[in-house]
């Protein structure tokens, strides 16, 4: 397999005379941890979604773990994990029964997903809770179950859609060292956020603006390129040009 | 007044945004009816039957020609012998056999006492039932005249004869004009009006109008409205549709059908604000409003069963159920055209859930959340 | 009198206690922040003050209204913002304004000069439904359409969530602007790094106010000392820094680490010796003052220690 596990070129997405996406190229290799940064409506989710399968662009190209986005969405599905703020799990389900669900979306035998299922729980200290309802769980820790199941079929690459928006600062740590320890096994992490200390975090960070991608770089080269002392500051330098009124 | 009335404009602006769901709401009694008038119904129209005639008699050659002479049979086949019958039958070419004995004629004739025999494939009992009758009162209307005119002076006989008031022809048209009524008013303001409370709740606009001035129950009347109109608009589509299309006549005061009609859009609309003061989702709503209003409506309300023929249980559920009344009550002021009088049992009962169910909406309407 | 006084506040939902025992008290035309994580209990707090929730026990007063008995008055001179964005979809912008000025007995041109600077934003848009704005334009409408009738009192439940960092901080100009015509603002957020945007704040934790003050004088209640470090491999100093049994906590805070050490336990040229013997070069290290953030980190570890 390629080292490039997600690759875009010249990838578009118009809807009418509205062009969401706008002719953005990027790779991202194998276990890196990319940062995609942009005001709210500069076109994130839009691509995101391209890249997941779930739109097709409307010209370009765009590769997934070797798949084709356009052409073969349902590969691309296969060896994906997705998690987003919004849905990541079943509320009304119990800890134990959301496992094995997703284990079995993801088509794994019953025995591998109860042998993943505890390494899971271990490493998040969740056995006591197995049994527990989802629903009855702090928010930090369905995010952090969530993440984990997003990759318990140890995906190419997971995407994590503003992952950690209103966890407590203690639990938002927590949940990206579970990142670290996932793109040390090789799984590559594209994830959008808010928050601009996470955006340090990250290997590369790229940030759109009006549908395009207007600096892509590691935080430091960004930073020492924009003359910031912070990801904050740089990001407020290239947001603040966006003409689209989002 | 003036926050009632923007409320209100807000409602329309609501409703005319979807008009994907208004069309839905108008054009919807035009399709009940037509498909209840015409397609679903029970009349006898052009039934096939067979004849099986041993007798050969006069008598037995008129009532056979009587029998095909009108609309509603069609004399698919003459048998030749009795093994014939239960296999037209079985084949289901015809609804209802004919058979004349032999020395029908005659046994008439002298006696002025004849049997026919008539089978009929009563696995679409309505149907079977309608036919049966019809069938046999042409058979009888028939031997009657023989007698008249017949050599033997027997004492004029008390013959049994079947007369259909308020709808001779059976024409059931009759009775589902008021069951439509009953059931898209029900729809549109119960669970129309439950649902677009519901909403409110669920997209959290209801959580900003509790922290506001304005009193809450005013925004729930407020929602009412537009539901009135197309409620009012849709009465008058059935009523226009039922006279020009159906030939249906309102032989009643068209004033207290209205009436009655207003009154039970009144129940159906508190009955949607009730369901709304007790659940949070719309598809709790519809649930209710559905299985709780509107499948009785179909089924008990007497709209396609008549209550009457009702195991003991359903018949007391049908009571308290607000189209039952509403159904029986139109019926007489708009089929059989009586005086208001014989109605004020069911004008009385839907005022009483009126009174009722908008008591119990203010009695269970919430100025918070929990 | 204080625009929003609360004591003794207590609010359970079966087993759950939402609010445990609650204290505050806000200052006129302040912009007081409650500051806390999902779940934490910022809305049910919100929805007590704003007369949409009975508490269970103690007392809450808005303008010296009780929020139970009072609750129409208070209702009158409120304007409240929600978590979720709870306007007409289906109408269109000005649609929600007129509509917002009527159910507060208004209309748009009495106040128009409060919301002008919002407003006229999204002027451009006034014909758009509601719905199809993004996410700041939906935002600043639900400000405009709470603060149309000129409210003494402001409550803006968590208005920055999932907002962008360039309209946050907008929206925060914004409010600051409010602040000068007089009017109180309460608002929450889970984005520790906008406390100090606040006049006072009451930091939340599970139904609980750890520490409510100025946020100049939280930070002082810091009791540990603070460094950042900055090296090339941050994850892995992370976890061996981790294992030095002096040191306290520590925590990635974007490309720093920040390690807190109880005062006079061991010295920084100890921790530096510690660090480059493990292989790590370029290693920076400073002193430095506490954020709000890691004032709430330390709050919420001595609350876990505590057995909370």
């Amino acid at each position: 397999m390629a080292a490039e596990i997600i690759i875009a070129e010249n990838l578009t997405k118009r809807f009418g005379t509205f062009t969401a996406v706008d002719n953005i190229n990027f790779e991202v290799s194998k276990g890196e941890i990319f940062g995609f940064l942009g005001a709210n409506g500069a076109g994130k989710t839009t691509a995101m979604r391209m890249l997941c399968g779930l739109l097709k662009p409307t010209s370009g190209r765009g590769a997934v773990a070797g798949f084709d986005i356009s052409r073969e969405s349902e590969r691309v599905k296969a060896n994906i994990g997705y998690m987003s703020q919004k849905f990541s799990l079943y509320e009304d389900l119990k800890v134990w029964e959301n496992i094995r669900f997703f284990g079995g979306i993801y088509g794994l035998k019953p025995d591998e997903i109860l042998s993943r299922s505890e390494r899971l729980l271990n490493v998040l200290s969740m056995q006591e809770y197995a049994g527990s309802l989802v629903a009855s769980l702090p928010l930090g820790w369905k995010q952090k179950l969530a993440f984990s199941l997003a990759i318990i079929h140890e995906p190419a690459v997971v995407f994590l859609d503003e992952p950690t928006g209103g966890v407590d600062p203690i639990t938002r740590r927590e949940f990206w060292e579970l990142i670290y320890d996932a793109s040390d096994r090789g799984i590559t992490v594209f994830v959008t956020t808010h928050y601009m200390d996470e955006a340090e975090y990250c290997n590369r960070v790229s940030i759109m603006v009006d549908g395009r991608i207007d600096a892509l770089d590691t935080p430091e080269n960004l930073k020492a390129r924009f003359g910031a002392q912070s990801m904050n500051e740089v990001f407020t330098m290239l947001a603040r040009k966006a003409k689209r009124a989002d | 007044m003036k926050q009632f009335g923007a409320f209100v404009k807000k409602e329309f602006f609501h409703i005319l945004r979807d008009p994907r769901t208004v069309m839905l709401l108008l054009i919807m009694p035009v399709i009940q009816i037509i498909l209840f008038g015409f397609a679903l119904t029970n009349e006898v129209k052009n039934v096939n039957i067979a004849v099986f005639n041993s007798d050969l008699s006069i008598e037995s050659r008129i009532i056979t020609e009587r029998l095909s002479a009108g609309e509603s049979f069609q004399i698919k086949k003459y048998l030749h012998s009795h093994t014939e019958i239960p296999e037209v039958i079985e084949k289901g070419e015809v609804k209802l056999v004919i058979v004349f004995n032999k020395g029908f004629g005659s046994d008439l004739r002298h006696t002025g006492k004849a049997s026919v025999n008539v089978i009929a494939d009563a696995s679409e009992p309505n149907l079977a039932q309608s036919a049966l009758m019809y069938a046999t009162n042409i058979i009888r209307a028939s031997s009657q005249e023989f007698l008249k005119g017949g050599e033997v002076s027997s004492a004029p006989r008390v013959e049994p004869s079947l007369r259909l008031l308020y709808n001779p022809q059976l024409k059931s048209a009759y009775n589902f004009v008021p069951g439509v009524m009953g059931m898209i008013l029900m729809l549109i303001c119960a669970m129309m009006t439950s649902i677009s409370i519901v909403r409110e709740k669920e997209t959290g606009t209801m959580e900003l109008l509790l922290a506001s001035p304005v009193k809450p129950f005013g925004i729930i009347i407020a929602k009412t409205i537009p539901y009135f109109v197309i409620s009012v608009i849709n009465i008058a589509t059935i009523l226009v549709l039922s006279i020009y299309l159906l030939n249906v006549p309102i032989s009643g005061s068209l004033f207290w059908l209205l009436f009655i009609s207003f009154l039970f859009v009144l129940v159906s609309l508190s009955v949607g604000m009730l369901i709304s003061t007790l659940v949070d989702s719309q598809v709790a709503a519809m649930l209710i409003s559905g299985m709780v209003f509107m499948m009785p409506v179909i089924l008990l309300s007497g709209m396609i069963y008549p209550v009457e023929n009702m195991p003991k249980i359903l018949q007391v559920i049908a009571q308290i159920i607000p189209a039952k009344w509403f159904i029986a009550g139109a019926r007489k002021l708009m089929i059989q055209g009586v005086d208001v009088v014989y109605a004020l049992r069911e004008i009385a009962v839907l005022t009483f859930m009126l009174i009722l169910f908008f008591g119990l909406t203010i009695k269970n309407f919430k100025y918070r959340l929990d | 009198m204080y625009p929003v006084e609360v004591v003794g506040l207590n609010k359970s939902y079966g087993k759950v206690r939402a609010l445990n025992g609650l204290n505050f008290s806000v200052n006129p035309g302040e912009i007081f922040g409650i500051i806390g994580p999902d779940g934490s209990g910022k809305s049910t707090l919100f929805r007590i003050l704003t007369t949409l929730l009975l508490p269970d026990s103690g007392v809450a007063l808005v303008d010296g209204f009780d929020t139970i008995k009072d609750y129409k008055k208070i209702r009158n001179r409120i304007g409240y913002m929600p978590g979720r964005f709870s306007l007409y979809k289906d109408l269109t912008v000005e649609e929600n304004l007129k509509l917002f000025a009527t159910v507060f007995n208004s209309d748009i041109k009495q106040n128009y000069y409060l919301i002008e600077p919002i407003y006229k934003q999204l002027e451009p848009f006034s014909g758009r439904r509601a719905g199809n704005l993004s996410g700041g334009m939906k935002q600043k409408l639900a400000l405009s359409c709470a603060l149309i009738h000129k409210p003494s009192v402001l409550f803006l439940d968590e208005p920055t969530t999932g907002v962008d960092p360039v309209s946050r901080k907008e929206f925060w100009e914004i409010l600051s602007t409010l602040s000068k015509e007089g009017i109180t603002i309460v608002v929450s957020t889970p984005y520790m790094d906008e406390a100090s945007l606040c006049t006072r704040v009451a930091l939340m934790l599970k139904g609980r106010i750890l520490k409510s003050d100025t946020p100049a004088d939280i930070v002082k209640s810091y009791t540990r000392e603070l460094y950042s470090v900055k090296s090339k491999n941050i994850s892995g100093l992370l976890k061996d820094l981790k294992r030095v049994p002096e040191v306290k906590s520590v925590f990635a805070f974007g490309e720093h680490l920040h390690l807190s050490l109880d005062p006079g336990t061991i010295t920084l040229d100890k921790i530096n010796e510690i660090i480059i013997k493990q292989g790590y070069r370029d290693v920076y290290i400073n002193k430095i003052f506490p954020t709000i953030e890691d004032t709430y980190m330390l709050f919420s570890e001595e609350d876990f220690k505590n057995g909370r």
